[in-house]
């Protein structure tokens, strides 16, 4: 037990340090982590896990509880949300006052443009990562991509897609699109 | 600037609920609107234009955007325990309730429709995710090595799946260096 809490800690201290442009980007390096390297979850379960986390309020990172809660209960979830949140707490408090002393400085520009690519890049592969571990086949995809379709075209409050998307999944299931388990 | 604050003081207690209801009442992102809105607005602890500047540091630095500015504005306002009560209010109500809400599905599981309920949230939630990638790629430069870098980071972390450390800190050296000698080019004395 002891041992899962400090393997939990090791596998998502670095990746708090590696979340650049919102927490979204550390998603696939946590992913690859629980699922590929120490097999917590299955990449189905993984997938679950995200969508829970996403029905909660609060900062999605919160995916990292679950996945503690998941491997070692309630010690595992408060360790896990640690690592992931303090690292970056630490370097907040460190880093902010010389950041805002040194506005407009040519390293910061450097750093805001420089990282801005490679966060893309980590949020995409975040989407395919997901993506690849959903169940249901194309009645899924579907709705995976007309609810990007709202959600880029339109404010709608996210819960409230969360919903239509649960209702269409059953939808398709009863007409005998998606199988049972 | 004139200041009209502060309407009361911030003490640990209210500076713990402002941030726990910020914490709560939002779903799916779009959490610093709220923040304003409680901080500025609503308890007048802040001004707009230090807000904003806690806003862009916490978007610059690593890490979750809203606990960066939890931490940095309850920084601001209380000093060090001030930044703890921050982080505790944004991420403890959200924690405790991610936790009852999967602990519900789990009592749920049995019947044949909870996994296609929870596929369904998982299908459009991971819309979410792909909103936010969208607009994100939306704000890379129109340039030859920014795209470049980008399209190599997804095809490293994303397809072939190498660790996002080692991506990050190969690529985004070279994106930072370009970034800077780009950065030096526009404004030659900066």
């Amino acid at each position: 037990m002891a041992n899962r809490l400090v393997e939990l800690m090791f596998a998502l201290t670095p990746l708090s340090l590696a979340t650049v442009g919102g927490g979204q980007s550390s998603l696939p390096g946590i992913q690859r982590q629980v699922v590929t390297i120490h097999h917590w979850m299955t990449s189905q379960q993984f997938v679950d896990a995200y969508a829970i986390s996403r029905m909660s309020p609060g900062p999605s990172s919160l995916l990292v509880t679950l996945i503690g809660w998941r491997v070692a209960g309630s010690a595992g979830a408060v360790v896990a949300t640690l690592s992931i949140f303090i690292p970056t707490a630490l370097l907040v408090l460190t880093l902010a006052g010389v950041w805002s002393r040194h506005r407009g400085a040519r390293w910061q520009t450097a750093l805001e443009t420089g990282l801005r690519p490679i966060a893309a890049g980590l949020i995409i592969a975040a989407g395919y990562v997901l993506i690849r571990g959903m169940a249901g086949g194309w009645p899924t995809r579907l709705i995976t991509i007309v609810t990007t379709g709202i959600l880029l075209k339109s404010r709608v409050t996210p819960l409230l897609l969360l919903g239509g998307g649960m209702l269409l999944c059953i939808a398709f299931y009863e007409l005998g699109f998606i199988p049972g388990k | 600037m004139r200041r009209s604050r502060p309407a009361s003081a911030p003490t640990l207690l209210t500076l713990f609920a402002a941030f726990a209801h910020v914490s709560l009442t939002s779903f799916g992102g779009g959490m610093s609107g709220w923040m304003l809105r409680e901080f500025v607005t609503h308890r007048r602890w802040l001004d707009e234009e230090e807000f904003l500047n806690a806003l862009s540091i916490s978007q610059a630095l690593p890490g979750v955007n809203v606990a960066n500015i939890a931490i940095w504005v309850g920084y601001r306002l209380m000093g060090f325990p001030g930044a703890v009560i921050g982080l505790l209010g944004i991420v403890a109500p959200g924690a405790v309730a991610v936790i009852l809400i999967a602990g519900g599905f789990s009592m749920i599981a049995p019947y044949k429709l909870t996994p296609i309920v929870l596929m369904g949230a998982a299908a459009a939630s991971i819309a979410l995710s792909l909103t936010i990638g969208i607009t994100a790629v939306r704000r890379v430069q129109r340039k030859v090595v920014p795209l470049f870098l980008m399209t190599a980071t997804f095809v490293a972390v994303g397809i072939l799946r190498w660790s996002t450390l080692w991506v990050m800190a190969i690529l985004g050296a070279v994106s930072i260096t370009v970034a800077y000698r780009d950065a030096g080019k526009d404004t030659p004395n900066g």
